[in-house]
């Protein structure tokens, strides 16, 4: 197994991505990134760098599994059980006092735990059919399986444990079904939900929201990167809409910080004051 | 004159421990130096969903408080940091933490690989590790990491250990510079503290 990548043939591989695939990963914060492509050499068994990137170079269909490989996609239901409560108690409640309808954006939506996590939400304030939800994510398989809702029964344990600490009215089984060891989420939970190709760092702004959920996705990202996404994710706001990040994400380093006030610092949720 | 040799400008001391290092660590954190310098980046195995409590305990007699950074944090002197919880840590070229939520390593997320193997990679032959009592494998290759760039390694004597699972990890795949207790690696950064205020030693 290899165990150490140069930065140039890193630097030679995204850029051969770039040119070929259309992807940039130019920007990615190193250190995961270079673990990520060491988890693609072992995985595929490649004997170097210059091999796997004959392989994306010439190979056509390989570039969706390599985004699969590259892309983190750990995520839990309910990660984070205080952050969800807030905003059920204080965020939603707030965005219905002057909007009918509630529209968001979960972007870098992975496996989709976080949808379902947020359709189950609003199913329990019954409002669910109120909502607008776009889930996006640039690995398309991975959004094929956001879309499916089947999740190993294993991983529901924890899920199951995150949402009694989330205080939800019922039961997490009461929104799956168990087949074949696998946890089949119910798919009404999802009608409002519109699955979306969508790459942060090469994609445009294509609506306006009342929620952006983006926790956990930048981190991946190096300070450039982040300043350039956020500046996305602001754009893609309606005033003030809320940004949520991940629970050691913060936006004291970005050069538009000062377009967001801080509703919850615990929980990491921004509101945007200005255009 | 001190039993240690110093001769080089250390820019971390990166600690991993997992069970029974704690009282270790709180020892460390109240006995050297007021004025310790060097950063301090400490990586222990924690319960995964519990985010606070236990940077509050370490702090509570440590010479300043510990801190569990953000992602992008630049690594400053003067602080000590742990990593948080459900979140690898890892030193990035630049000088800054960035967090990750990937995949556990040996069972665990924080690794201490991680955040070893990362820190030995930006600080080459400046870096200190420093391999606590514990009961899995983690951050053996995280210290053999530090060894190959030319850093130094110490590991917590192991009959002192609770568990010497750890360190005698690391003790077989990689060459182990100092085999000390926690009062002798106090002593070892009292040195290297003395050491970088240009004190003679």
């Amino acid at each position: 197994m290899q165990e150490e990548i140069e930065i140039s043939e890193l630097r030679k591989l995204t850029e051969i991505v770039k040119e070929h695939r259309g992807y940039d990963f130019t920007n990615y914060a190193m250190s995961s990134f270079k673990r990520r492509i060491l988890r693609v050499l072992e995985l595929g068994k490649f004997s170097s760098v210059e091999q796997l990137i004959r392989k994306l170079k010439e190979e056509d269909g390989y570039i969706n599994e390599f985004l699969e490989e590259i892309t983190v996609n750990v995520t839990e239901m309910f990660r984070d059980p205080s952050f969800w409560r807030v905003v059920r108690d204080h965020i939603i409640p707030n965005i219905l006092l002057n909007h009918n309808t509630v529209s968001i954006w979960h972007a870098g939506c992975s496996s989709g735990e976080e949808v379902y996590s947020m359709a189950i939400l609003l199913k329990e304030m019954g409002i669910l059919n109120k909502a607008k939800i776009i889930a996006s994510d640039l690995d398309r398989t991975i959004l094929e399986r956001a879309k499916k809702g089947e999740y190993s029964i294993k991983n529901m344990d924890l899920n199951q444990k995150n949402y009694i600490r989330f205080q939800g009215v019922g039961n997490l089984s009461d929104y799956y079904t168990v087949s074949n060891g696998k946890a089949i989420m119910d798919k009404s939970l999802i009608e409002q939900v519109s699955f979306r190709e969508h790459d942060l760092v090469r994609g445009m702004v294509f609506n306006k929201f009342d929620i952006v959920l983006c926790r956990n996705v930048m981190i991946y990202f190096n300070q450039t990167l982040q300043n350039e996404v956020l500046k996305k994710l602001h754009e893609s706001l309606f005033k003030y809409g809320y940004l949520t990040i991940g629970s050691k994400e913060s936006l004291i380093w970005c050069d538009i910080a000062n377009k967001f006030i801080v509703v919850n610092n615990e929980e990491k949720i921004y509101k945007k004051i200005r255009e | 004159m001190s039993k240690f040799k110093y001769d080089i400008a250390f820019k971390a001391v990166v600690i991993g421990g997992s069970a029974g290092s704690f009282q270790g660590i709180t020892r460390m954190l109240s006995e050297i130096p007021d004025d310790f310098e060097i950063p301090i980046i400490m990586c222990l195995h924690r319960l995964k969903h519990v985010r606070n409590g236990f940077v509050e305990a370490l702090s509570l007699k440590s010479i300043r408080p510990v801190v569990e950074p953000y992602d992008k944090e630049p690594i400053k002197k003067n602080k000590i940091y742990l990593a948080p919880s459900n979140y690898h840590m890892s030193v990035e070229l630049g000088n800054t933490f960035s967090l990750s939520t990937e995949d556990m390593i040996n069972n665990s997320r924080p690794a201490i690989d991680v955040t070893l193997s990362t820190a030995a990679y930006v600080y080459k032959s400046k870096c200190v590790g420093i391999l606590l009592s514990g009961a899995n494998k983690d951050g053996a290759l995280g210290m053999k990491r530090i060894k190959d760039r030319g850093g130094v390694t110490i590991i917590q004597d192991p009959t002192e250990c609770m568990i010497a699972t750890m360190p005698e990890a690391a003790m077989a795949i990689t060459e182990i510079d100092h085999v000390l207790d926690v009062q002798n690696i106090i002593s070892y950064l009292k040195g290297l503290n003395k050491y970088l205020k240009g004190i003679k030693v």
